[in-house]
């Protein structure tokens, strides 16, 4: 991927000093590749290429870290992160559904995000609210009991709310109790 | 020794009587707890605490909002508990805003506690009944989940002013050896799926005496993808996972220990945090613990999903910065650890019972669940139950029920199928399997194992075969990729099982997956690949004539799988008054035919399974039919 300018010297100046808050040692990588990903939102190869040089070790072990754990992304994200939960639960009743209904209005698959940068679309297994199955977390807000229409609510509310705080609407809104679910 | 005893028993005192002021259920004002676990708050109940803020400033009453966790009723979040002095503490299911505000109105400021709103109240009382007067409430017994929602997980007073931290003031004042023979006396053992004696496995760090340094690791990485105990306690009780692990450090000789914590669970990896730096504040962490010359400190470590780290020799290579691969025991981590030092990893339930023990005693503990499983079981209870949640039961207590009498039941009148019990390592167990005791030996006899506590109950309308497929897919992926067998023998299972449930499977195909079962199972170094057949063998042993429709029939008796169903609109049955469903199709699939009838357009159907839903329940006009073909029979028959 491309980096836009800009974008190279934000990556230097936020790892250099995650890179200076830890010990340059091979129990450290993770952590540091975890503040990175909370940074800027994914691992950018640069990160990768600067962390490797620091503990002195091949870029390639660095990247087979980041590419072994599903947390870590190569990519950035989209504006809004939508996590569908594919645990037990939350499959047995129409989790595959609700994911298949999001990468039909996004026209994405599970895992990229829109053109536009918007939305990313991800797969989580269980985030641990099994009671009100199927669950998405849009961003970092849990919502239950959703439907293929609820889907289109959720999508049409960041049209809507467009720049006006699109998170701040969603907190408000009262989880849809889904009635006749199952 | 002798001058030893008692040094940590009178500090904590100290400490416990500045706590117990602050004690939560004892206070002479009201009290309103408000749930907000990650169940909680994904049901609303941020709206909740704020309302009952808002309305409490706006009086201008003498009332307090305090954060609880969760008490395991997830089917009614969020939850209330309300204590008002002269009443009993009532706890409140399905609280809304609305609700909260006449809540206010009626009980806080008039004395109407809204009985018709209350689930039960927490102490027995002439009004309400209590726990004790529901079944789920006589089969259950609390132990590790005894104070979530109940305390403020945030607030270490709270924990300390019911007795927290007291079992470490006492082990202290043992010697380790002492402590160690109390676990081992207790024939504790771990939750964390194996079952493994705890006393055992701290006694066998102990055996290298020439290396004095050693690790204590709680493993929070809860890997199972329909499971959250381990969450919950985090979430609703830190303070007793740390003194667990507090008490393992001191019993084996540790000075450090670590929570390896999924970062999925980002609200128990903040509580988490804010409990270790109250524990520091009270010197109940860091140097010279309780006044005595015990120290210990305990590291946060985040997993990064993957479910093989949950593996113990996996989540040590993956805190050493390596690729969370298992590898092959002996020597077993309590031999050669993190960073080659002998290191003991415990499951978050496992160390929660420490304390209790260390409390109560030994026999106590002995006096629940059966002789080889002593103690209690903690499920996370999912699926198409009533009553959904958290729930804790003595070993021993049967399958059926937990999910008849503590789970109330299967939902919306339906036939129960199955239990998938112990997640993608367990297995499903059907009716005849019932009466089963819950218990490590048991289980595993069933071909399920105890796991660490997911049970997901199943009704008619679930496809085992598809279970079965769900959970290898998850394997699959989920495998590190380090044997070939169950790097390769898992994608091979899963695409027999994909032919299988979209109507392509063969009779040779049941032969081939028990073959392979037994190769993944033997070529398999560590329990991912070991265990991953189970949900394959045990649906093939309880379910076989459901392979068989799907194989010979093409179809799915269970109305699931999407390539083989079709759904249609029954014409006797559908009103040309009503067009419920062609609003809920997200695909406009559904069509008003000429004579005012809907119909669906099987083209653009994606099998979403909203029209069913939609349809009013006096027409019901909208059913699934297998196989798929079945619809053009009935558009004949009906033409
Ligand atoms: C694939 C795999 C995943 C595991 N996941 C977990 C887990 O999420 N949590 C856990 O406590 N133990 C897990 N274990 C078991 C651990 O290896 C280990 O036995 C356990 O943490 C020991 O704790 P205990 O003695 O308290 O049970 C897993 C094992 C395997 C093979
Ligand atoms: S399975 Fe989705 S939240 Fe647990």
């Amino acid at each position: 991927m491309e980096l836009l300018e800009g974008e190279k010297e934000v990556i230097i100046s936020q790892v250099s000093e995650i890179l200076g808050k830890h010990k340059h040692n091979c129990e450290n990588l993770v952590p540091m590749l975890q503040e990175v990903q909370n940074q800027l939102g994914y691992v950018p190869e640069l990160a990768m290429e600067m962390i490797a040089d620091s503990l002195e070790v091949p870029a390639v072990a660095v990247y087979s870290i980041v590419t072994f754990y599903n947390q870590l992304r190569l990519n950035p994200p989209g504006d809004h992160q939508i996590r569908v939960c594919m645990g037990t639960a939350c499959h047995m009743i129409g989790g595959q559904i609700i994911l298949n209904s999001f990468e039909r209005r996004l026209q994405i698959e599970e895992g990229e995000t829109t053109e536009d940068r918007k939305f990313s679309l991800e797969r989580v297994a269980c985030v641990g609210c099994c009671a009100i199955a199927p669950v998405v977390v849009i961003d970092d807000l849990v919502d239950g009991k959703v439907t293929p229409t609820r889907v289109d609510g959720i999508l049409l509310s960041f049209e809507n709310s467009n720049n006006n705080e699109g998170k701040k609407e969603q907190e408000q809104k009262p989880v849809e109790r889904g009635e006749g679910q199952e | 020794m002798g001058e030893k005893k008692n040094h940590a028993e009178k500090q904590y005192q100290e400490i416990k009587t500045k706590a117990e002021v602050k004690k939560p259920l004892t206070q002479d004002k009201t009290v309103v707890m408000v749930g907000t676990a990650t169940c909680g708050k994904a049901a609303g109940a941020i709206d909740v605490r704020e309302t009952f803020k808002e309305e409490i400033n706006k009086r201008k009453l003498n009332a307090e909002v305090v954060e609880v966790g969760c008490i395991g009723h997830c089917y009614a979040e969020p939850l209330v508990v309300i204590s008002k002095p002269g009443f009993p503490s009532l706890c409140y299911g399905n609280v809304d805003e609305g609700l909260s505000s006449r809540l206010v109105e009626d009980y806080l400021v008039g004395d109407d506690p809204c009985y018709e709103y209350a689930l039960v109240a927490l102490e027995p009382n002439e009004e309400f009944p209590t726990f004790t007067d529901f079944p789920r409430g006589m089969f259950e017994q609390k132990v590790i989940l005894e104070q979530c929602g109940l305390i403020d997980p945030e607030q270490i007073d709270h924990y300390i002013a019911v007795d927290g931290y007291h079992a470490l003031a006492k082990a202290l004042d043992m010697e380790p050896k002492e402590v160690i023979e109390m676990i081992k006396e207790s024939r504790l053992r771990g939750r964390g799926g194996a079952g493994f004696p705890t006393g055992k496995k701290w006694d066998f760090c102990c055996m290298n005496v020439q290396d004095p340094v050693r690790y204590v690791i709680c493993n929070a990485d809860e890997g199972d993808p329909g499971a959250f105990m381990d969450r919950s306690i985090l979430e609703s009780n830190p303070h007793q996972v740390i003194e667990g692990l507090i008490i393992c450090g001191y019993a084996v000789g540790a000075s450090q220990g670590f929570i390896y914590v999924r970062s999925e669970y980002p609200q128990a990896v903040r509580r988490i945090y804010t409990a270790l730096e109250q524990a520091r504040e009270k010197g109940l962490l860091g140097e010279g613990i309780l006044n005595t010359d015990f120290s210990f400190d305990i590291e946060v470590f985040q997993g990064s999903g993957a479910f093989v780290c949950g593996e113990e020799t996996a989540l040590i290579h993956s805190m050493e910065g390596k690729t969370g691969m298992p590898r092959h025991r002996p020597p077993f981590p309590a031999e050669v650890g993190f960073r080659g030092k002998p290191t003991v990893i415990n499951n978050v339930k496992t160390l929660s019972y420490i304390p209790h023990i260390l409390n109560k005693g030994v026999e106590w503990f002995q006096s629940i669940g059966t002789p080889d499983s002593p103690g209690t079981a903690v499920f996370a209870l999912v699926g198409k139950i009533e009553n959904t949640g958290l729930v804790e039961v003595p070993m021993g207590t049967t399958l059926r029920t937990l999910v008849y009498d503590v789970g109330g039941g299967i939902r919306n009148e339906k036939e129960f199928k199955a239990v998938q019990i112990g997640g993608p390592s367990g297995g499903c167990l059907p009716e005849s399997a019932l009466d089963i005791p819950i218990d490590f030996d048991s289980l595993q006899e069933a071909g399920a194992i105890m796991g660490s506590g997911g049970l997901v109950v199943l009704d008619e309308d679930d496809c085992m075969v598809e279970i079965a497929r769900f959970f290898l897919d998850f394997t699959q992926k989920e495998s590190c990729g380090k044997c070939t067998f169950c790097r390769l023998g898992t994608r091979h299972m899963l695409d027999i099982l994909m032919r299988i449930t979209t109507g392509q499977g063969e009779k040779k195909d049941i032969e081939i997956l028990g073959d392979l079962a037994v190769d993944i199972k033997n070529g398999s170094l560590c329990g991912l690949g070991k265990t991953a057949p189970n949900p394959v063998l045990t649906t093939l042993r309880y379910f076989m004539d459901e392979y068989e429709e799907h194989i010979q029939g093409k179809r799915c008796p269970s109305l699931m799988c999407p390539e083989l169903i079709n759904f249609y609109i029954v014409p006797k049955k559908c009103s040309k008054l009503c067009s419920a469903c062609v609003g809920s199709c997200p695909v406009e699939a559904i069509y008003t035919r000429e004579d005012g009838l809907k119909a669906i357009d099987l083209e653009k159907c994606v099998k979403c399974n909203s029209c069913p839903l939609a349809c009013p329940p006096e027409y019901d006009a909208i059913i699934k039919v297998s196989p798929p073909e079945r619809v053009e029979e009935l558009e004949k028959e009906n033409a």
